[in-house]
Formats: structure tokens, sequence, C-alpha cells
């Protein structure tokens, strides 16, 4: 049977979301015959609708429902109803990543072997390594594309970049390149090269950079296989008397409650609202919420230790030209305890606006010390930092039944607090930072706190004994044999890298377990 | 700032003739606010020119930029000149004075140097007035294209093709 499918057809996988993990899950899935309906609870924008204006695209992609937060991190202050800044639209944050796609290196598949006990730390391996991700990391980056890999060219280093290699290269950085990233350098897969326009992260407007929104999306639809419902948000999965799960309860555009009958449901909307969909569809046979038998779910939430560096020299650099983000420093993502913690980060070119940099160098700071910051904007350069951060319990997403969405649903409260083990990361990543952009000149260098954040994980997590976690190796709940969680919240442990293709690697991979577990009538 | 209403009317003379000093940096009339040399003026219409005026020095003192004209505060913060927002920015503007007279000055415009200002606005930053004010002005101010271009920031390129054959990589000094 063809797309559209009806409410009662129950040979139908739902998948919940449509970005990295959904979005592609979709695609593999419908390409290899099976019926998929896919609930997006954003609305559907493309290349020509993204709008290079920092605020208004904001307005137009930013998943904006109420949430709410708690814990020491700065982010509960300055912005307390966004502790993310994610993508409510088809496509999901891929039309808002930055495109830096990187495989995790070996021994991060196995964080507590490799590191040992970490006090107050929730460390677990991987049930998974670099062996067996291998082959799927390769089908990632030939379907995004990723420069660097496969043969592809690097792109070029825009001005942003030449500053925060010349400081590298003086402070004896080795590992410096314009990065691997799903943006494409010549044209490749019917998509055109970049333009250096800069906006990454409103949606790249020459569809240079990939997103599931305008390929594996419209790829799978083609097929016949694939349904996308926008403006669909996932209310409860439903389960029935021997705990498999049976539908997906929705509220449709109109604000109406549908239910979707279903043979097996993937949850992939990120790693605050997958945990809440679980918890929202407790019932008398799950009273914690649905596949939370080890009481994992919603625990263990990462964001990846982030900061920025900014850095104002005394002549012009115009850090906004161009990729968004242009090169990365690999030298300090080694393990090496003997700079005090244990894992490591990556140095990625990154820059802002005027808006958003007014927004984001120092939230609430104000008087001369900010203005005159801003003041030498185009003189100034920018990096972020992305680091491996500790899983801890108490890190966690929770449902706050005082506060409700639009649909009358508890929201998510992000409870987030620093391991000292991220403290004392961020500390030296300030450090190595500032001291590039010393080593050409800087006059003035500001270490810039965590934006919202973007890397969102381990909500969900795998692992190989069903006590330790939510799920096992194929994404597959350890309670429930026909749900699948199929986003970033499956991560064991976050790594040191940018997150998306990992999450791309794992949907590939999922696909093929689903359909292959169909066709063998086990699920 | 094109001057508006009744204010139009009048030659830059006219309008100085009707107005008086409000601190160094401008005049109020009946209803306005304008530069002292009349080159812009704003007609308040709910919060009075007195208050309006503080409120503008109180803004470019939050966020002193030296190159941007008094207009695009005037901008940042005319939003609150509703019937709703009045009563409380008076009352806000009121504590400022008063705050003001506190430390020996007549009023918040009655001050000499920025400084003296900033340890008054410092003595209030916690307040709700002070953080609406400064929060509304992150994209009050910032986000009013007339500025950009007063920190060298080019906006949007895609309707020129991008940086690729425009000075993306166009860095000479290293």
């Amino acid at each position: 049977m063809a797309a559209p499918f009806e409410l009662t057809d129950d040979s139908v996988v739902v998948i919940i979301g449509t970005g990295a993990g959904g979005g592609v899950l979709a695609n593999e899935l419908a390409q290899k015959g099976v019926s998929v309906v896919s609930l997006e609870a954003g609305g559907r924008y493309l290349p020509e609708d993204y709008v290079n204006d920092e605020w208004e695209s904001f307005g137009q992609l930013a998943w904006t429902d109420p949430r709410t937060t708690s814990g020491d991190w700065r982010v509960a202050r300055d912005f307390s109803g966004l502790p993310a800044w994610i993508v409510k639209a088809v496509g999901g944050t891929t039309t808002h990543w930055a495109g830096a796609s990187l495989r995790f290196q070996e021994h991060e598949w196995k964080a507590a072997t490799t590191y040992g006990p970490v006090q107050g730390a929730n460390l677990l391996d991987w049930p998974i390594d670099a062996a067996e991700m291998d082959p799927w990391y390769e089908k990632a980056e030939a379907k995004l594309g990723v420069t660097r890999t496969g043969g592809r060219e690097g792109l070029p280093g825009n001005n942003n970049y030449k500053v925060f290699e010349a400081g590298a290269r003086a402070l004896g950085y080795t590992e410096v390149h314009t990065g691997r990233m799903a943006i494409n350098s010549a044209e490749y897969d019917g998509r055109t090269f970049c333009h250096q326009t800069g906006f990454c992260f409103q949606g790249c407007k020459w569809g240079a950079k990939w997103s599931s929104a305008y390929t594996d999306i419209p790829r799978g639809e083609a097929t016949g296989n694939l349904e996308v419902r926008e403006r669909c948000h996932a209310a409860r999965i439903l389960h029935d008397d021997s705990g498999k799960v049976t539908g997906v309860e929705y509220f449709d555009a109109d604000g109406n409650l549908q239910m979707q009958a279903a043979r097996v449901v993937c949850v992939a909307g990120n790693s605050f609202e997958s945990p809440r969909l679980l918890l929202n569809s407790a019932s008398a046979m799950f009273p914690d919420g649905l596949a939370n038998s080890s009481g994992q779910v919603g625990r263990n939430y990462m964001r990846h230790m982030t900061g920025s560096v900014y850095a104002t020299f005394d002549k012009p650099v115009r850090m906004w030209r161009g990729t968004t983000m242009a090169g990365i420093i690999s030298d300090e993502a080694r393990h090496d305890p003997s700079r005090g913690f244990v894992g490591g980060y990556e140095l990625e070119t990154l820059a802002l606006g005027i808006p958003f940099m007014a927004a984001f160098l120092d939230p609430g700071a104000w008087g001369r010390e900010f203005t005159s910051a801003l003041d030498a904007y185009e003189n100034m350069a920018g990096m972020w930092i992305v680091g491996e951060d500790m899983p801890q319990e108490t890190n966690r997403v929770t449902l706050n039944h005082d506060v409700k969405d639009q649909h009358g649903l508890p929201v998510a409260n992000v409870h987030f607090s620093d391991h000292p083990n991220d403290i004392a990361m961020r500390n030296h990543a300030y450090k190595q930072g500032t001291a590039v952009y010393e080593a050409v000149g800087a006059t003035r260098t500001f270490p810039t706190p965590p934006y919202p954040s973007t890397h969102n994980l381990g909500t969900n997590r795998m692992s190989e004994n069903p006590r330790d976690g939510v799920v096992n190796r194929w994404g597959r709940a350890h309670d429930v044999p026909n749900l699948f969680v199929s986003d970033g919240s499956q991560f064991t442990t976050g790594a040191a890298e940018n997150p998306t293709l990992t999450i791309v690697a794992l949907a590939i991979r999922q696909a093929d377990h689903i359909a292959r577990e169909m066709s063998a009538q086990n699920l | 700032m094109t001057p508006t209403a009744d204010v139009r009317g009048m030659t830059r003379r006219q309008l100085l003739s009707r107005a008086t000093a409000a601190g160094a940096s401008f005049v109020v009339g009946a209803g306005f606010v304008a530069a002292p040399d009349a080159a812009w003026a704003y007609e308040t219409t709910h919060i009075k020119p007195e208050a309006f005026a503080t409120l503008v020095q109180m803004a470019r003192d939050i966020y002193p930029h030296d190159r941007i004209p008094d207009e695009n505060y005037v901008i940042a913060v005319k939003g609150y000149d509703t019937p709703e927002m009045a009563p409380a920015i008076e009352a806000g503007i009121a504590a400022l004075d008063a705050a003001a007279q506190g430390k020996g000055f007549a009023s918040y415009l009655g001050t000499g140097w920025e400084r003296d200002r900033v340890d008054i606005l410092r003595g209030m930053e916690e307040s709700g007035f002070f953080q609406m004010i400064r929060g509304g002005l992150v994209t009050g101010l910032y986000n009013q294209k007339a500025v950009w271009p007063i920190f060298g920031y080019e906006g949007e390129s895609y309707s020129q093709g991008g940086y690729l054959e425009r000075g993306f990589d166009d860095i000479s000094w290293l």
C-alpha cells in the first residue's frame, strides 16, 4: 500500500521526528520497501524559505515551545526558557547544524574502560565499537558528502579560519585543517558547492550543506513508502496487554487528537522530547514511563562541554564571511589525563552576526566593557569549544507538571550542572583557545560561556545490560520489543566530536536491522 | 529620525523655542523630545517627554556606542510608549531620578559624567525595570539593520552570491 497511509494501518513504522536520526531512518526504510509514517512537530521549510537574518530565522525555525530549566548551568539563568537552540521543522536540527562530521575516536566507544572510575560520573562503555561502526560511518560520510573523506576535497579557508590556523601553527598544533564537513566543496549528489555566504545556522540557501529536509525526506517520499505528516505533535505511545507498542497518539495541525496504528515505533525527537514522550506515555503497566524499568529514561543528559573564545585584533578579520564552522584543531581531542581531566575536546571556528553576538557574547553584561568588544566586531575572530562531558544521573530531563505546552502536556524540565571534569576541561580549552589568538596578536580575548545547547545527548542511553540503560545495541528498548530510539538520546557517552555523523550512521544501521527483523517476522 | 505629527510642521527654530534642555543630550517640549540642535525629534504619546528623554539616556548608558546616534536608541525604546507600558516606565524613571537625587544630583539627566549614571544604574541592576530595559535593548538596538554598518557587519550576502568572489579569504595582515 502506498502513502498516504490510513490511521488504522498497523503495518507501518511510525517515526517521531525527521532530523538526522528520524529523517535518515525514514528514507532508509522507505528505500527498502518498508511503509513509514513520520510525525513532524514542525512545518516544512526549504532553501528558498530560509532567511539570512539571525533573529528572523530563529523565529522561523527554532523550537520555542515552553521548557523549563534548573541546575547551576548559566543557561538556566540567562535563557531559562530556552535550554536548547534546536529546530522545529521538517529536517529537524539538520537545517541549523554547522555541518561538522567527525567520527568518534576508537577509545571513546569505551569511555568507562578507558577513563576508569570518575567520581560522580555515570560512565558506561557503548555495547558497540569502532570496528562495528566503521562501515556505517563510511555510508554516512557518502550520504552527507563529507569533505576530506571518500576522496572529497576540503573546503577553502575563510578569514576566520586563517587567523585560527596561523595561531594554531604558532602554538605547534599539527591537526589543523578546514574540517570534515557535510558542506560540498564541489557539486555532489545533485547539490551545489559552498558559496561562502555565511548563515550556515539559518539553513543553507544554496543547499550546499546536507540537511535531511531536502535530501533524505523527499527521496523517501518519492518511493511512495513514506508519508510525512507536518505540524503533528506526538503526545503518547500506546501499547497492548503484552507490552508491545501499538500506535502513537498525536495532535494534528488543527490541534485534534489522532491515533496512528503502528507495527514498530521509533522515537527521534531529540534528547528532550524523546524522553519526555516516553515519560508522558506512562501507563498502569509502565507506571514510571515507557521503557523505563531501569529508571534511566531522561537521565545522563549530556550537552557536550562547550564554550567559545572570541578575540579582537588591531586589523579587520570579518569572521562572518563564509562558512560558519570553517576549520578545526584536533590536537586536544586525545585522552590525556596529564592535562587534569579525562577525555578531550575539539576547537572549531565559529562566527555570529552582530545581533546574536550581542545576545551571546556575555549574556546579561552591559556597559563599556561589553560594548567596546562589539565596537571591535569587524576585527573579531571566534572559535567554539566542543568536548566530552561526563554523564551524570542527576543531569536529567523530567516532566514539569506545573507547566503545560499548547496541547496541555507537561513540558520537559532540563536539569544540568557541570561535572568537575567538565569545568577542568573548559578551563584548559579557554586557556588554549586564548593562546591561539594571542599567538597572532590578539589585543583582547573573551572566554565566552556556553550557548543554549545544540548537542543534546544521552537521555535514553544504549547499554549492554538492561539495568544500565534504556535501549540495546540496535537502539531497541530493553523493555519493549517493537520500540526504538533513533536520535542522539541513545548515546551512551558523548565523545568529543559533533554528534550528527554518528546519529546518521546509527540510523542507517538501525534501518538495516529493523528491515531485516521485519522480514524475519521478528518485529 | 523624521519628526512626527505636530512636531513635523515646526521649523528647527520654532521647535527649539518651545523646548527646554533636559541634560546635555536632549531638549523636551510639550509632547516631544528632540536633539539640542533639533536634528531629530520624537513625539511621545503616552510617556511624559522628560521621562522618555531619561529612558533614552539610560539606554545609551547601558549599551554605550559613541558612533550610534541617539535616533537609534529612541527607536530601540519607543515600543514602551504605549498606554500599557507608560505607567511602569514612568515609575522606573522616577526611581532612577530618586536614586540620582540620593547621590546629590538634581535628576538622572542632571549628572555630568557617564560614570555617575553607571554608578546609579549599578545600584538598580537587579531590579525588574532595569532588566526589562536591558533585555529589550539586546534586540531593540542590535537588531536594527541601520546600526549594522557602524559595526562593519554586512548582513545577508546570498543576494550577492555570497563572499566566494567577494573577499571571504581576503585577509592580508597575517
